[in-house]
């Protein structure tokens, strides 16, 4: 194979911004065929693969690459799906710059392999065509039960993999739809439904079984799960749910909600398209988000489509320090959303109806490196100013649902309210329950999450072949 | 699914179901709530489990017919099911303080069918429970038997006086206030108006003064904060903090500017729901 050497990523065909700002249709619209093959023609096999360990589910990178090179779409999305159980997601959300392509010999000089772009193309690509997919191999049933508690990323894949192993496994979801924060998060416009639902489907093809409407601590609790319904071992992967805001005044008007609040609506609940769906969303002309990560600049691109004239990203910290993706902050930027950076909001002020009318931020400068080692802002004094809004929208972070470790003995829990697990194993402080994903590390990423996932299931394998 | 096993049209506006859920009905008290959703574009809306039998895993809901997602769930019959029935969420009521002692239930409006488990509850536990409630005209009492049997003294009153009682509930309250020098507590369930009206009664006396935040929700599971209130000067999510609170901590007034926040909303979805039941109102 004739290496391809030039310097730069295909781009991805997307979405005109002054269009996809009014719609919610998803912005990246995927390689061709023959892009992928170019694309896929600029890796040079490295020996050691560094990008693999940049992958926290060690996705087979270089094989899957290289099939594709040749046009065996198939092949290569089983080398993926060998070790992801998701990849048309992990494709689109995944933050590649800091992982796998970060790693890429390529970027030494130039832009790095787009391996999120290919990994996407073959997910799609079997999705499409499924006759031509080789199905994953299942291990005959082990007679043993596992629960896993969340449908999110990482029991998803935890879900998948013990599946494969043989394993009876039942996820349990507190809400009506599984996914978890692919379906009440992450935007149709980043991350289509559909899809999401056809990669659940992947997952309960290898005979895990969706318990919706289930929420644990509250209808069932963990013991129960162990004593009444006779299960082996007990994954949580309840995610980071519990909105955290900021303490500052007037957060409780009308018009200020949390990122969860704002893109649950949106996004399960399909405010965007009231009354056709009951559930209501109000959002004005002019929305100011506050926080810099992937889900600020979610709630800001959802204001932007559900209609305000003007939005703004309210960040404390400069654009080096932005949590989010360069791509979603670069999206953001092309539809029109304001960054108001080195900005943080003091308070945020109401009509006589105690309706939101502005919010007043201060600006700030980066003092001396805090224990994140992130610079810490420090507020100018005197510089505060007032942004005229109808609706804030508070995406500072989530912490985890006390439910489950409130209802579980023996679980212990650090101060941040994360279960306490050995980062290895993912194994807590009770025997048989594991636990991985945002539940323990507080708001990340899909992939962490889903790696998590991986390395429970793992453990959970080992545990119970033991026992 | 969750089919609609039992529904009883109590009074014009309220509706009495009981809904098969079995996991629902082993692990529901009093003072919890569920959550609901009736078909695939519907809205997620929460009620207060107004009774549950273990056995025949049922729960019972009684609602009044007060916006789309309501009118929409009237519609339904035996025989119909719901999308979605999750719970018990919230949590449950702390009655065991108040075995042997006097305190004093109040239910206005839907409240009234709300309050009844509270009562019972609190009655079966050997409390001794005077119950007031509240209705506009004497057409409109519910569960009168029921009532009875779930307390020592009940005061049923009208506001047009139609069945000879007239009055809201805070007048027969401020009676009791007076006659009863020993309520070690009073539980107060119904509209914001009035559960404020008596913890303005209840404080100068310092009565503990218990109320249940009825907060617009959509999760229920304390993930998106809708439901927040503020009580003693600090955010509280009435899905999993409540939904009983101390009621002389609550901010009343905001809570009844945010439970208005869709008003014109539910305006347009009513609109849609005529639509469908051919301009009948």
């Amino acid at each position: 194979m004739s290496a391809n050497m030039r310097m730069t990523k295909n781009p991805i065909p997307e979405q005109d911004p002054q269009v996809r700002a009014h719609n919610f249709k998803e912005v990246a619209l995927g390689y061709t065929a023959e892009m992928a093959i170019d694309e896929a023609k600029r890796c040079m096999g490295c020996a050691k693969k560094p990008c693999v360990s940049g992958c926290p589910v060690n996705v087979r990178i270089p094989e899957f690459v290289a099939l594709v090179a040749e046009g065996k779409f198939a092949e290569a999305a089983a080398i993926v799906k060998s070790t992801n159980n998701l990849p048309a997601i992990c494709g689109r959300v995944c933050p590649q710059e800091s992982q796998c392509e970060s790693k890429c010999v390529r970027g030494i000089k130039g832009e790095p392999v787009g391996i999120g772009r290919l990994e996407r193309f073959v997910a799609d690509y079997v999705m499409a065509h499924p006759e031509e997919e080789n199905k994953p191999e299942i291990l005959p049933k082990n007679g043993k039960k596992v629960a896993v508690v969340g449908s999110g990323p990482a029991g998803l894949t935890c879900a998948g993999d013990l599946a494969k192993l043989g394993y009876d496994v039942t996820v349990f979801e507190a809400l009506h739809a599984p996914g978890g924060v692919l379906i009440y998060g992450i935007p149709e416009f980043r991350l289509p439904k559909d899809l999401v639902r056809a990669e659940i489907a992947t997952v309960e093809a290898l005979g895990v079984k969706i318990i919706p409407d289930m929420v644990i601590g509250k209808c069932v609790t963990v013991d129960e799960l162990f004593e009444e319904e006779g299960f082996d071992a007990v994954f949580v992967g309840s995610g980071a749910g519990l909105p955290n805001f900021q303490g500052i005044p007037g957060e409780n008007l009308l018009g200020v909600y949390s990122a969860n609040e704002f893109l649950t609506r949106t996004n399960l609940m399909k405010a965007y398209d009231f009354p056709n769906h009951d559930t209501p969303i109000k959002v004005g002309k002019v929305a100011c988000i506050v926080g810099g990560g992937n889900v600020a600049m979610d709630a800001a691109r959802c204001a932007k489509r559900l209609g305000a004239e003007e939005v703004y990203i309210v960040y404390r910290r400069s654009e080096k320090e932005l949590p989010a993706r360069a791509e979603e902050v670069h999206h953001a930027k092309e539809e029109g959303i304001i960054f108001r950076l080195l900005t943080n909001p003091t308070q945020i002020m109401g009509d006589e109806n105690g309706v939101v009318k502005s919010m007043e931020v201060i600006q700030m400068e980066l003092g001396e490196p805090d224990a994140s080692g992130r610079r810490r802002p420090v507020p100018k004094e005197g510089s505060e100013y007032v942004i005229d809004c109808d609706t804030v929208v508070i995406a500072i972070g989530n912490s985890p649902n006390p439910l489950i470790r409130s209802t579980t003995p023996g679980l212990e829990s650090n101060k941040k309210g994360c279960l306490v697990v050995d980062e290895e194993t993912g194994k807590t402080t009770r025997e048989g329950v594991y636990a991985g994903g945002d539940a323990v590390t507080g708001a990340a990423t899909v992939i962490l999450a889903m790696g998590a996932g991986k390395k429970a299931a793992a453990s959970i394998h080992e545990y119970l072949q033991n026992k | 699914m969750f089919p609609i096993v039992t529904k009883k049209q109590l009074n014009p506006t309220i509706t009495y179901m009981e809904i098969l859920a079995p996991a629902v009905a082993r692990k529901a008290m009093p003072g919890q709530f569920i959550m609901l959703r009736i078909n695939e574009d519907g809205e997620r809306i929460p009620l207060t489990i107004a009774g549950y039998d273990r056995e025949k895993g049922t729960v019972t809901i009684i609602f009044q017919k007060v916006g789309y997602t309501t009118y929409t769930l009237d519609t339904l019959n035996e025989g119909d099911a719901l999308l979605d029935f999750v719970g018990p969420l919230g949590c449950a009521s702390e009655f065991e303080q108040y075995v042997g002692k006097h305190v004093c239930v109040v239910g206005g409006g839907l409240g009234v069918a709300i309050a009844y488990p509270q009562a019972k509850a609190l009655h079966e536990l050997g409390a001794k429970v005077d119950f007031i409630v509240g209705f506009k005209n004497k057409d409109l009492i519910i569960l009168e038997d029921e009532f009875k049997n779930a307390c020592e003294n009940l005061f049923v009153l009208t506001d047009d006086g139609s069945n000879g009682n007239k009055g809201f509930v805070t007048v027969a309250l401020e009676e009791q206030l007076k006659k009863v020098d020993d309520y070690e507590a009073v539980i107060a369930i119904g509209p914001l108006m009035m559960m404020k009206a008596v913890c303005d009664m209840t404080r100068p006396k310092g009565i503990k003064t218990i109320v249940s935040m009825n907060s617009l929700m959509v999760d229920g599971t304390g993930m998106c904060g809708c439901c927040r209130v503020q009580v003693g000067g600090e955010t509280k999510f009435a899905c999993v903090d409540g939904p009983d609170f101390d009621g002389h901590q609550v901010d009343f007034d905001l809570a009844m500017r945010r439970g208005r926040m869709y008003i014109a909303e539910e305006k347009e979805s009513m609109k849609k729901h005529e639509c469908r039941m051919g301009g009948a109102k």
